[in-house]
């Protein structure tokens, strides 16, 4: 059974390469893929995705390489941690003030562009500071 | 390794015409090879010379360290999709599978039969019923029932829809990462081939403009804008692939393998299709004007 799938934005400008690392990573921490859990084969990926084989092959070597996953020979490439387990538990509660915010944002007359400007322009200020 | 193609000067007339000329190439083995060009810059040529339906007239070619058609061994290492993805109108699809199997020794009957199947194709059916699509799958199916070392596909998906496109992509990619066989597929768009190469040649104007590996040829390629300057002035690791210019700025298109080191104009990367159109943009313009000699 496939636990996850891949898919992949043409126009972001992201490689393909860092958008499959992405979306493992994103998954790990939304407690989607376990420790333990199969990543698709590289044959699955390929066919779905229609891409080099080559690039996921490169993408998994490079989460091997950040210890998040393992490849056993013959049988598949293990996720080996489980990044959400104490934080997972605070999403439900974040989520919520994130949609309030939200909601108040659009009252104030902000529009969607608008949002994910001041969204972005401020989380990356905060990372910025952070650094 | 032994390269998969290797040519040497390789070249090809028709009368008067020279289709091809001083091509040079090493490509090693297990690449998805992209080979990218404007209409008429040789790509049938120089793939139809690889499976051995031309002979060159100038120049050596060696794919899979033979001479292309040189005996029954070698045909049976080299599969070839033709231009549109031809198949033969009055004939069902399960007669160009027994076809399959009595001209290939190689024939791997259950991995046709499946893809058959898995594409819901109906065996029955006249190649000629079949839409687009289906036709390129059934000539795809064909191409790798066959088991080839090399598979080599002739502007396979110009003709075909958007979510066709896709769905032979995938088949040709699942069939790569299975099989591990190397493959080359000749686009005039960039588009087609972006996701799935890993080796590009870029052909323009009868002969290849650059020739490498993605990832290397992305990074050593690179878009410089800054205030007008005359390219000869630029460092001379810095090969200028194209540059253009108004009364105040230039932008130049740049191939360095060291990284650049230039406070005065603004560095970016370039995607494949700004690289290719580079090239093709270059090869056209010394094609349209008479090069002349400068002096210095």
């Amino acid at each position: 059974m496939m636990v996850i799938e891949f898919h992949l934005d043409g126009r972001s400008g992201v490689s393909p390469y860092m958008q499959l690392i992405h979306q493992v990573r994103q998954a790990m921490r939304l407690g989607l893929l376990r420790e333990g859990d199969r990543l698709p084969t590289v044959k699955d990926v390929v066919a779905k995705v229609a891409i080099n084989p080559n690039t996921v092959l490169k993408a998994y070597r490079e989460l091997e390489y950040e210890g998040l996953v393992q490849p056993r020979p013959g049988v598949g490439t293990f996720v080996t941690r489980t990044l959400s387990d104490e934080s997972l538990a605070a999403h439900g509660p974040l989520r919520q003030e994130l949609e309030q915010w939200l909601t108040r944002a659009r009252a104030a007359g902000l529009d969607e562009e608008s949002i994910e400007a001041l969204f972005l322009s401020t989380f990356r200020a905060a990372a910025g500071e952070k650094a | 390794m032994t390269a998969v193609i290797e040519t040497n000067g390789l070249g090809r007339r028709y009368g008067r015409r020279q289709a091809l000329s001083d091509c040079t190439l090493s490509i090693p083995p297990g690449r998805v090879v992209g080979l990218v060009g404007p209409n008429g810059a040789g790509k049938s040529t120089l793939l139809q010379l690889a499976c051995g339906l031309l002979a060159p007239t100038s120049g050596t070619i060696e794919v899979l360290g033979a001479r292309p058609a040189s005996g029954p061994a070698q045909v049976a290492r080299v599969g070839f999709v033709a231009q549109d993805t031809p198949t033969y109108a009055g004939l069902s699809v399960a007669d160009h599978l027994r076809l399959g199997a009595r001209l290939n020794p190689g024939w791997d009957d259950g991995l046709a039969t499946a893809r058959i199947r898995q594409l819901g194709l109906d065996p029955g059916q006249k190649a000629g019923k079949l839409s687009g699509g289906q036709r390129a799958q059934l000539a795809l199916t064909l191409a790798i029932a066959k088991r080839p070392e090399l598979l080599i596909l002739d502007e396979p998906v110009a003709s075909l829809d958007p979510l066709a496109r896709r769905e032979f992509m995938r088949t040709l990619m699942e069939f790569t990462a299975e099989h591990e066989a190397s493959v080359v597929l000749s686009s005039h768009l960039v588009a087609d081939l972006e996701r799935v190469c890993d080796y590009l040649i870029v052909l323009a104007a009868s002969r290849v403009q650059v020739a490498g590996e993605v990832d290397e040829l992305l990074a050593t390629h690179h878009r410089l804008t800054g205030a007008a300057r005359d390219p000869a002035t630029f460092p001379a690791g810095h090969q200028v692939i194209q540059a253009s210019h108004t009364e105040r700025q230039s932008t130049v298109i740049v191939r360095s393998s060291a990284p650049i080191d230039d406070p005065s104009c603004s560095v970016d990367k370039l995607d494949l299709e700004d690289l290719v159109l580079a090239y093709m943009t270059q090869a056209a313009a010394v094609g349209r004007t008479p090069v002349l000699e400068t002096t210095r």
